[in-house]
C-alpha cells in the first residue's frame, strides 16, 4: 500500500494555496488529486474580474487569479500533481480510492486535506411547479458552458436568484447577444455584491423583482414561459399578483451547498444544515489530521478569503505531520 | 444635484453621495478611500468598464480563450467590442497576457489572453 505524508483532493484555489503553504512550512511529500483535466477549478470559468483585490492588491479574472497559484504548484517539485483522478471513497484511516483514466488506486494519506468546493443548488431545493422541459440551468453550469465550451445554452433567459452567478451570468447573457428578461428574487433585496447589481444588471437596464419567486415553469419541450408571484415577509403568495415572462431558459441562482459526501463516508461529524463539518476551529474536523479548507469548509462570498484561509489548512496539516514524528 | 453612485473598484460596494452640476462632480462623499473619488467621477463624466469575454480557438488545449481589454473602456463601445471580438479566431498556442489585438477599435486599449492555452 502506498503511503503519502499529505494528500490533497481538489486543486482549486483552497487545494491549491493549502499545498503551497503546506510545502513552505517544510513538508516534502505531497500529492495534489484533481478530477479534472487542469487545475484551478471554478475559477476557470469565471472570466470576469474581480479576482485578487485583497489578496494580491489587483483586480484580476478568475484565469489570472489561478495561474499564479498553478506557477507555483509547477515550480515545486515536492507537489506532485495528479490531474483526472478522481476521489470516489474516502475511509476513516484516511484511505482514498480514485479513478483515473481505466483504473481504481488507492493511498494512504498520514494527513489528508479536502478542498472539493461546493455545488449550487438547484432547481429540486426550491420547489418550483410545473413541467420539467430542457432549458433550465444553474448559472454555474450556464457559465461552464458559455466560458468553456463556447455554447450559448439559450436566447431568452429568466433568471431565478440574485446571488452573484445569476447577476453575472446576467450580463454574460447579455454580452453574447441574448435577451434576460428579468431577475427574480424572493428576498427583498439582493443576496450578490452591490458592484455586482451596478455592472452586471442595471449597465444593461435588465429589470429585477424583488419580493418575488417563480411561481410556475411552462412549457412541452423547451420552456416555454414562466410566471412569477410576489411574496409577504414570510415568503407567502400574495394572490393576484401574478406576471408572466416568455423565455426559452431559466437559470437558477438560488446559492451552494459545501461538497462533502466524501467527509461524511469517512464518518466526520456533520452539521445537516449546512452540509459542512462539524469544527470549532477554522478547517479542523473530528478526525485527527484530516482538514477541510475552501468552499467545502464553508461557503465563501470572494475568492481571495478562500485563499488565505486555505493557507492555515496547509500550516496545520504541517504541523500535525510534524507532531507524528 | 445629487447622486447615488456604487463603487465598483472593489468589493466593498461603497455607496457614494455625489455632487454633480452638469456634466462635473463637485463633490463625493461615502467613499472609504481615495479610489472611489476616481471611480465617480469617471461613472458621472464618462464611465467606463473592462470588458471580459472569451475568444474562439482552434487546436489546441482551449477551445474558448478568455480576454479582457488592458484597461477599461467606455461603455457604449461595448456592444461594437463584443460584435468583433466574435469574429476573431485564435489558432496558435498563447500565454497570459498576450496581445491578441493591439489598439483594440481604436480605444487605446489592448486585448489581452487571461488563460494559458497550450
Ligand atoms: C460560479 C461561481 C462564480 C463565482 N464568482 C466569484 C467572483 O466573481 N469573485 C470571487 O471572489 N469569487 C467568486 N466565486 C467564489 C470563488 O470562486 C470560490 O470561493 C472559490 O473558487 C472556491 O475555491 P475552492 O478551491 O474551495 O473550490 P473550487 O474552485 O470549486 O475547487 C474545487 C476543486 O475540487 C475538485 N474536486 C471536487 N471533488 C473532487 C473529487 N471527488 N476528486 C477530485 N477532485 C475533486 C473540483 O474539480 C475543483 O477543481 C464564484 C464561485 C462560483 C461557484
Ligand atoms: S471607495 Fe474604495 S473601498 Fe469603497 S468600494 Fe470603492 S474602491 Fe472599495
Amino acid at each position: 500500500m502506498i503511503e503519502r505524508d499529505l494528500v490533497i483532493v481538489g486543486g482549486g484555489p483552497a487545494g491549491m494555496a493549502a499545498a503551497i503553504a503546506a510545502h513552505e512550512n517544510g513538508v516534502e511529500d505531497i500529492l495534489l488529486l484533481e478530477r479534472d483535466h487542469c487545475l484551478g477549478g471554478i475559477l476557470n470559468q469565471c472570466i470576469h474580474t474581480g479576482f485578487g483585490i485583497e489578496y494580491f492588491k489587483e483586480v484580476l479574472t478568475g484565469p489570472e487569479y489561478a495561474h499564479r497559484f498553478i506557477e507555483k504548484i509547477r515550480s515545486a517539485p515536492q507537489i506532485e500533481v495528479s490531474l483526472r483522478s478522481f476521489v470516489v471513497r474516502l475511509e476513516e484511516d484516511k484511505r482514498l480510492f480514485f479513478i483515473k483514466p481505466g483504473v481504481l488506486e488507492n493511498v494512504k494519506a498520514r494527513a489528508l486535506i479536502m478542498a472539493t468546493g461546493c455545488r449550487e443548488k438547484t432547481r429540486e431545493m426550491i420547489h418550483i411547479a410545473g413541467t420539467r422541459p430542457s432549458g433550465i440551468f444553474s448559472a454555474g453550469l450556464a457559465q461552464k458552458l458559455i466560458n468553456i465550451e463556447g455554447l450559448l445554452p439559450g436566447r431568452k433567459a429568466v433568471i431565478a436568484g440574485s446571488g452573484d452567478i445569476g447577476l453575472i451570468m446576467a450580463r454574460r447573457f447579455m454580452l453574447e447577444g441574448a435577451e434576460v428578461k428579468a431577475v427574480i428574487e424572493i428576498q427583498k433585496e439582493t443576496r450578490g455584491l452591490l458592484r455586482n447589481v451596478v455592472q452586471c444588471v442595471e449597465d444593461f437596464d435588465i429589470p429585477v423583482y424583488f419580493n418575488h419567486r417563480i411561481s410556475k415553469i411552462y412549457g412541452k419541450e423547451r420552456v416555454e414561459k414562466i410566471s412569477a408571484v410576489r411574496v409577504d415577509g414570510d415568503f407567502n403568495d400574495i394572490p393576484g399578483a401574478e406576471i408572466e415572462f416568455e423565455c426559452d431558459t431559466v437559470l437558477i441562482s438560488v446559492g451552494l451547498i459545501p461538497e462533502n459526501e466524501l467527509i461524511e463516508m469517512a464518518g466526520v461529524r456533520m452539521d445537516k444544515k449546512t452540509n459542512s463539518p462539524v469544527s470549532k476551529e477554522l478547517n479542523r474536523t473530528s478526525i485527527p489530521g484530516l482538514f477541510v479548507c475552501g468552499n467545502s469548509f464553508k461557503v465563501y462570498d470572494i475568492v481571495d478569503s478562500v485563499s488565505r484561509d486555505s493557507v492555515i489548512a496547509g500550516r496545520l496539516a504541517a504541523e500535525y505531520l510534524r507532531a507524528l514524528r | 444635484m445629487i447622486r447615488k453612485v456604487t463603487c465598483i473598484d472593489c468589493p466593498k460596494g461603497c455607496v457614494l453621495s455625489v455632487g454633480v452640476e452638469g456634466r462635473k462632480v463637485v463633490k463625493i462623499t461615502g467613499n472609504e478611500c481615495p479610489k472611489g473619488e476616481e471611480y465617480a467621477v469617471s461613472e458621472i463624466e464618462d464611465p467606463t468598464r473592462i470588458l471580459t469575454s472569451t475568444v474562439l480557438a482552434e487546436g489546441f488545449s482551449l477551445r474558448m480563450v478568455p480576454v479582457r481589454t488592458d484597461r477599461p473602456i467606455p461603455k457604449g463601445d461595448i456592444k461594437r467590442a463584443m460584435k468583433e471580438i466574435k469574429r476573431i479566431r485564435i489558432s496558435e498556442p498563447v500565454r497570459i497576457g498576450d496581445i491578441i489585438i493591439e489598439d483594440f477599435l481604436r480605444l487605446g486599449v489592448d486585448l489581452i489572453a487571461t488563460r494559458e492555452s497550450r
